[in-house]
């Protein structure tokens, strides 16, 4: 059973990484603005909730697990609302865009 | 390990960078993200109170203000430019630098091994202040000459600021006028975070007795709070004239030196306090400076009052 546990937290968080990997050369190496923003924001909802699930089995009770929880959460509220702030600022920089 | 070395070759590279940037934007960028390295750094070495003081005050609030100043510089006009230092000069200063650097190595390499502590009698002496959390006892019990001037010097931070007021704003409403976002991205944040925001600074605030958080880090979560819907132009601040919020930037300081008083008189200390009344007296300065600072952090971002008059 833990072994099952430990395997379910390995590959999740591993998976978490590969969207963390991708996200980031997203970053560095799409051409503007709007699909960098995608990169990085699919790599914080995504890869941070695999992190999350992988973790959850690990977290300390409940309330730790809810912890982890609210933790996602908050990251994509405030990632989903910065997202398209920036990407208002950009359009409005360079309208051709 | 390899880790650790990772997040030590980042650190220094990003603050290489931050101090090597030629625009004044990417410089507070890179130390925003040097700021989170460092954080990272913190929790590593088990220090989670720095950690969460770092991540809020040292990159969150210093990142914000950076920022302001930033902006600020670039709308007025780009001051002469400096004569670059001669021959003589660049290698004098490359001397000063690498004797400071030499002097502060040496200080760290000669320190006796193990290193001086004083851990073993905190960890002793905790149980007196009924205190769980042995940061929070240092800093608000054995140490808390140095958090009363800790509060002090933000509540000095505010005074300085509101003394740039330009003429004839003297009393108004501070920072500039917020363009109101009705709906949107910010709008949605300014109304959907603030009440989970205070529930999560009044859990840090609570627990700091027993586990890591505290004051600071709570103050830093709220005055975030009263920044979004300010910066959403939902709210207007106060005008800095008002009586109560010269008081509520003023209460904390004022409870911390009252009680050190009365420590002084009943116990022949001051901030003494008195046998068995150290957790109660600990808790009324930690709530009362919670707010005082939180309200003084929010308005060190908010700046000084416009000359256009707003009363």
């Amino acid at each position: 059973m833990t072994l099952l546990v430990d395997a379910f937290t390995i590959l999740a968080v591993l998976a978490g990484l590969v969207f963390f990997i991708a996200g980031t050369t997203g970053l560095l190496r799409f051409p503007d603005t709007a699909s960098r923003l995608h990169a990085l924001t699919k790599a914080d909802h995504l890869g941070l909730g695999l992190i999350v699930l992988g973790l959850l089995p690990r977290a300390a009770g409940i309330d730790g697990a809810l912890r982890l929880l609210a933790i996602w959460g908050l990251v994509l509220l405030s990632s989903a609302a910065v997202g398209p702030m920036i990407a208002r600022l950009a359009r409005l920089r360079r309208p051709g865009e | 390990m390899i880790a650790d070395l990772l997040l030590v070759a980042a650190m220094l590279i990003v603050a290489l960078a931050s101090m090597l940037a030629r625009q004044a934007f990417t410089a507070v960028a890179l130390f925003i993200a040097y700021g989170l390295l460092l954080t990272l750094a913190w929790v590593r070495l088990a220090a989670v109170d720095v950690a969460m003081t770092e991540a809020a005050i040292g990159a969150g609030l210093s990142g914000v203000l950076l920022l302001g100043a930033v902006r600020r510089l670039a709308t007025q006009a780009s001051p002469p430019p400096e004569q670059p230092p001669g021959p003589a000069m660049t290698l004098l200063i490359a001397l000063g630098c690498a004797a400071l650097a030499a002097a502060l190595g040496a200080v760290v390499l000669l320190l006796p091994n193990p290193a001086p502590s004083l851990a073993a009698p905190v960890a002793a002496n905790l149980p007196a202040t009924d205190l769980g959390n042995p940061v929070t006892g240092v800093l608000m019990s054995f140490r808390a000459l140095d958090t009363l001037l800790e509060s002090a010097v933000v509540l000095l931070a505010v005074v300085c600021v509101w003394a740039l007021t330009p003429e004839g704003g003297w009393g108004g409403v501070p920072g500039a006028a917020q363009p109101v976002q009705r709906d949107g991205p910010l709008a949605l944040l300014a109304r959907a975070l603030p009440p989970l925001g205070i529930v999560i600074a009044m859990h840090i605030l609570w627990v700091g007795a027993d586990a890591p958080g505290g004051k600071f880090q709570a103050a830093a979560i709220l005055a975030a709070m009263w920044l979004l819907p300010w910066m959403a132009g939902l709210v207007t601040p106060p005008p800095i004239a008002a009586r109560w919020l010269r008081w509520t930037i003023a209460i904390g300081p004022v409870v911390f030196i009252a009680i050190g008083l009365a420590g002084a008189v009943i116990e022949g200390a001051f901030l003494a306090y008195p046998p068995g009344w150290a957790k109660p007296l600990i808790l009324i300065i930690e709530f009362i400076l919670t707010a005082s600072i939180a309200v003084a952090l929010a308005l060190l971002v908010i700046g000084t009052p416009d000359t256009a008059q707003r009363r």
